[in-house]
């Protein structure tokens, strides 16, 4: 690995493997020690059902009724703002459809270039706004753990490094790409391991919510 | 609850973690959202009543025994334990500033349901020796003498016999075969005698058969409220014995919150088993005849009126129009408060806070939040349709000066009958 080159064949070839090994393993132990669990029978008489309502607020929850809205805009927008610049970034700029193409088969037009610049860099400024409100925050700073910050780290990491990478702000440019690949697997292989579950958990714990209220007619 | 123990304790808390407590755990951010919903954070703007974090000592267990990682990091000794200095410094932040309103679980942006994970920790709480005192007395009462109150049959007794003489009706007490087995709370039968009046006078007009029982009239449960399976289901065996005895189709909930959790949805998980009859709160069984038509009504009250929707009932059961339905039959002039149905905010006595003296004070400034939202629409009167949210209403309006009498709705109907 004495070569930018060969940097970058190790971030694109061996690590990638075992960032993704990594991650898959662990995400499949975490998902099986939640399902494992099972839930107890329930003998109380249903007034509504269960899948709609989960299946419901799965998506419903991604939107703050309007009181929360008002009490805490600024948590509900810049938390909204950098999780869907990070998906708009991951899922629609070219060079990442072409690595999901050539990984899955899967491809679907992308947005141009300057768009996904512009959306990077919002991107970058709700993350950091997001660490300076986790910072400050009194209720924030009451429940932040050293994790915390270390998830932060790694979100944003991939995000600057992309920034850097396509404005070749560090050279030799397979250096700079090299190093955008690395931050993702480092994201990849901590992500079993922290609050980053949420990516998939939350969709299982907005489920069971759904179903919970849905069962007592109350769609949550 | 003679051998209480840290390591009971850490039990009940390994029997309570299922499926959705892993994936709330799981999912969890450290966003502080919650918060935003939790009247105790928001009036006292205190972070230690931030609603996710009064589960530590219930999602330490799960990191610790329920995840590898977890217990590969408690291997090379990292991870932190649940002790009993720790369950005592938890134990005002689970009682005393929650009252499993679940209005946090409405909020979560990941979805998790807060208030079903509280439920879950008091089991642990209780089973460790951190209750409150005033809930371990309530459910010693509640057990021994069959109220939380101390309260006996001949109380109620006395009741009967003053709705008896005041609306020349029968009050029927152990009648085999009716449709209907009526509870009552304790508080009611010492603080509303007005709701077993009025009751008697709907039944009575819209033709229902019913009956008190004097084997179990009450309704509340104070193992629910503090969080002990065998307590709650002690009481919950009572009310099935009752009902089973004198062989009714339904079961009424009255004008109380925890109650209806109790006997309609916890009970019969309770018990292990379906009930041979169905559960109602009173509102729903009141619309129900409302929507019939076997409630007929004279006149409307005039003056502004806005209600409370109890947490239990709306937020937690899904009881929501039914009592606007009923307020539009008796109300010229009703007002929702701003933030109600499913999004109500709490009046901040219930889940057990009201029986725990320890609370008085906070639960005085968490009702901040209700005095605010019934100062946005200036009603004239207050509707409510819980005895202990009517009793925190009643107490805090007048600790603030405001001059806002609070009815039951069950009597504001009964007001209204059409005279036979």
């Amino acid at each position: 690995m004495s070569t930018p080159m060969e940097f970058l064949l190790w971030t694109k070839g061996p690590m990638f493997d075992w960032a993704i090994a990594i991650f898959a393993l662990g995400m499949l132990a975490r998902l099986v020690e939640i399902f494992w669990l099972g839930r107890k029978p329930d003998y109380a008489e249903a007034r509504g059902s269960e899948w709609g309502p989960g299946f419901r607020t799965m998506i419903s929850r991604s939107l703050a009724d309007p009181g929360t809205f008002k009490r805490a805009g600024f948590d509900v927008l810049v938390g909204w703002i950098w999780h869907l610049g990070f998906l708009i970034v991951l899922f629609l700029f070219i060079p990442h459809i072409e690595l999901i193409k050539s990984l899955l088969g899967l491809s679907w037009p992308g947005l141009p270039n300057p768009v996904i610049d512009a959306v990077t860099a919002v991107t970058l400024v709700g993350l950091v706004a997001a660490l300076i409100h986790r910072l400050r925050d009194p209720v924030k700073q009451h429940l932040s753990t050293f994790e915390d910050y270390l998830v932060w780290v790694v979100t944003f990491l991939p995000v600057i490094t992309g920034y850097i990478a396509y404005h070749r702000l560090v050279n030799p440019y397979p250096v700079a790409l090299g190093l955008h690949i690395l931050a993702v697997e480092i994201l990849l292989i901590v992500l079993p391991f922290t609050k980053l579950t949420h990516m998939f958990t939350a969709f299982i714990a907005r489920w069971y919510n759904g179903a919970i209220f849905g069962r007592k007619g109350v769609q949550s | 609850m003679s051998e209480l123990s840290l390591e009971r304790g850490l039990d009940a808390l390994r029997a309570e973690i299922d499926a959705p407590v892993a994936a709330f755990f799981s999912s969890c951010v450290h966003c502080g959202l919650c918060a935003q919903a939790c009247l105790f954070y928001l009036e006292t703007g205190d972070p230690q009543y931030t609603p996710i974090k009064k589960l530590e000592p219930l999602r330490r267990v799960w990191e610790a025994e329920f995840t590898l990682f977890g217990r590969l990091k408690g291997l090379i000794g990292l991870n932190k334990k649940v002790t009993d200095e720790m369950l005592a410094e938890w134990e005002p932040l689970l009682y005393d500033s929650c009252t499993m309103c679940g209005r946090c679980s409405m909020i979560c942006p990941v979805g998790n349901d807060i208030q079903y994970m509280i439920r879950k920790t008091r089991e642990g709480m209780v089973a460790s020796g951190h209750a409150p005192e005033g809930l371990i007395t309530a459910a010693a009462r509640a057990v021994r003498t069959g109220s939380p109150m101390g309260l006996k049959w001949k109380t109620l007794q006395v009741q009967i016999e003053h709705v008896e003489a005041s609306s020349g009706l029968k009050v029927p007490v152990d009648v085999a075969g009716a449709d209907y087995l009526v509870l009552l709370s304790s508080m009611e039968i010492i603080n509303f005698p007005e709701y077993l009046e009025a009751i008697t006078k709907i039944f009575d007009h819209a033709g229902l058969t019913w009956t008190l029982s004097t084997d179990c009239y009450e309704a509340t449960n104070a193992g629910i409220q503090i969080g002990n399976k065998d307590i709650a289901a002690t009481l919950v065996q009572r009310i099935v014995d009752a009902a089973i005895k004198l062989k009714v189709k339904n079961v009424i909930s009255p004008e109380c919150g925890h109650a209806y959790t109790a006997v309609r949805w916890e009970g019969p998980n309770l018990i292990g088993k379906s009930y041979p009859f169905r559960v109602f709160h009173i509102i729903e069984v009141l619309d129900e005849l409302r929507a019939s038509g076997r409630i007929k009504t004279e006149g409307k009250e005039m003056d502004r009126l806005s209600m409370h929707d109890p947490c239990n009932l709306a937020r937690k059961s899904g009881v929501i129009q039914q009592q606007r339905n009923l307020m539009d039959l008796v109300a010229d002039n009703f007002v929702d408060l701003k933030e109600h149905g499913r999004y109500q905010w709490c009046c901040g006595a219930g889940g057990g806070v009201s029986s725990n003296e320890r609370a008085a004070e906070l639960k005085m400034t968490a009702f901040k939040r209700k005095k605010a939202q019934i100062e946005e629409v200036a009603p004239e009167r207050m509707v409510t349709m819980c005895a202990t949210c009517r009793t925190q209403l009643e107490e805090g309006l007048e600790e603030f000066n405001m001059d806002i009498p609070v009815v039951g709705l069950t009597e504001l109907i009964a007001e209204h009958l059409v005279e036979k």
